[in-house]
């Protein structure tokens, strides 16, 4: 089986000098910023939007996407939380017990509102599967969507992104590394290693 | 992780705070609606009670339950036990059954340990005669640290029957990794034979004196009273009732005058409590109380606990 996609690693990890960047800083601002004016084109406005980071790095980038969105549209701020999926992987039995992140849902909750998952790098699609159940257990959105930063490619469930900062045509034997101000303390970078 | 978990020294600081940080996202699952993880999907646990318990069992079953494992209830009243079936035995009937835990309290000091040996399934220790309940001083550690943070450097007192506590002795050991420093008070004759070179070696302190560690310089940060357990004792310990809670128990005046001197001072009781003995109503009742707390801690802790030893990759053991 692939490795799962979810959480990666941990922050400030370095990244392979080998690699090459397929993302600089401002192209990820700018991937963000359509991917707000994507997702309130479709949602035709800010109303009952709630996002939702899946950690780590998933976070931060939602946290980012609400500020951009309240910017856009001169609203207050959109609510944000981040949305755990350890406890409902497929894969537990596979490795080591890793320690479950926070689950922080605003306090709107998430019955009946739109909810906007993002995670950085989108790959089998089981991390999302995980969260579509940790989701269920939460509430009941309208609906969910799902925005990343990256698409690799490589699904193995029927999943895909509403919302994609770059699509990257990868190979299994290659490495997406995403890095975030933030989370990591470094400049924003994706950059892919590895391969033959 | 270890496999089993029979002693609190099983765990080194960074393994029990990884447990302690894993229990207070299970305590946000037990504030929400739907209390239920997929995480132990196709997972056994029997509980196998052969001393009686009303909080540990309740709460191993439930965070059996809330993490999707099957979860049966034995205790040795109604099981073949009382029809003279020997504890190994019983054990190995249980694990021929290929089940994935086995949570066994037992009146006999070590025989977690032993039933560890015989069997496949990971031992959980719910309380092994006078010897450790490690899952106690785990949630008593994390409820300490959700009132008053980092326990590195805080003053725990432990007070009472030390001689048959299990919870004390886990306690300790917990405390100790944590970096906490501990008093241990009880009167001499339920003091444990041969204490003075285990805190030594341990390092914490020992008194028969309540009043005089409560006045001390170094103020507690909690006081954890211990149940007096009569059911272990053939008499002769303490002349009467009345003097125990004279000379050990946290009256009225005794919660006062701690607090007094730590405003935030902490008071605990593992329960079953004897009111009136060892505890009074007025500082069980109390602000400065986190006897309840120490119950629902008890849940998150042990899905905790269940999550990391069975959750994972098969470990040797």
């Amino acid at each position: 089986m692939t490795r799962p996609d979810s959480s990666g690693p941990p922050a400030g990890s370095p990244v392979d000098p080998h690699g090459r960047t397929v993302l600089s800083s401002n192209e990820i601002a700018r991937g963000l910023r359509r991917i707000a004016h994507e997702i309130l084109e479709h949602n035709k406005g800010a109303a009952d939007l709630v996002l939702l980071g899946i950690p780590s790095r998933g976070v931060e980038l939602a946290e980012r996407l609400a500020l951009i969105l309240a910017e856009v549209e001169g609203c207050d701020p959109l609510p944000v939380g981040s949305l755990d999926i350890t406890m409902h992987r497929d894969d537990l039995r596979h490795q080591p017990t890793r320690s479950p992140m926070r689950t922080v849902i605003p306090d709107c909750g998430v019955d009946d509102k739109i909810v906007v998952l993002v995670d950085d790098v989108l790959y089998s699609g089981r991390t999302i599967r995980a969260a579509l159940d940790a989701l269920a257990d939460l509430g009941r959105p309208r609906a969910v969507r799902l925005a990343v930063l990256v698409d690799r490619g490589h699904r193995e469930l029927p999943i895909r992104a509403d919302h994609v900062g770059k699509n990257l045509p990868t190979s299994h034997s290659e490495k997406v590394q995403v890095r975030l101000r933030g989370h990591d303390g470094v400049e924003d970078v994706v950059r892919i290693s590895g391969g033959n | 992780m270890p496999k089993h978990l029979i002693s609190s020294a099983d765990l080194d600081r960074g393994e029990v705070e990884v447990i302690l940080e894993t229990a207070s996202s299970m305590h946000d699952v037990q504030r929400r609606e739907v209390k239920k993880l997929p995480t132990l999907r196709g997972r056994t646990i029997i509980n196998f009670f052969f001393e009686d318990s009303t909080r540990t069992r309740s709460s191993f079953e439930i965070a059996g339950k809330w993490m999707s494992a099957d979860t049966i209830n034995l205790s040795a009243k109604g099981s073949s036990t009382s029809k003279g079936e020997s504890l190994r035995d019983s054990v190995q009937t249980i694990n021929a059954m290929a089940v994935d835990a086995l949570i066994i309290r037992h009146n006999q000091s070590g025989a977690c340990h032993q039933v560890a040996g015989w069997v496949d399934a990971s031992v959980i220790n719910a309380g092994d005669g006078t010897h450790e309940h490690p899952t106690q001083a785990l949630l008593d550690a994390y409820t300490l640290r959700s009132r008053i943070g980092d326990l590195d450097g805080k003053h725990v007192v432990i007070v009472g029957d030390l001689t048959h506590s299990r919870v004390f002795r886990s306690n300790v050991i917990t405390l100790k990794t944590l970096g906490a420093r501990v008093t241990v008070v009880a009167p001499p004759t339920l003091m444990p034979a041969g204490i003075g070179s285990w805190s030594a070696a341990d390092g914490f302190a020992t008194s028969w004196d309540l009043d005089e560690v409560l006045e001390g310089d170094d103020v507690p940060d909690a006081v954890m009273m211990l149940r007096v357990q009569r059911e272990r004792m053939s008499g002769g310990f303490f002349p009467t009732p009345r003097e125990y809670t004279v000379g050990y128990g946290l009256t009225r005046p005794r919660l006062k005058a701690l607090l007094a001197r730590n405003p935030r001072a902490l008071v605990m009781h593992p329960g079953p409590m004897n009111r009136g003995l060892e505890i009074s109503a007025d500082a069980a009742e109390s602000d400065a109380s986190i006897v309840l707390d120490q119950v629902s801690s008890g849940l998150a802790v042990r899905m905790a606990v269940l999550y990391h030893l069975l959750a994972g990759e098969e470990v040797a053991s």
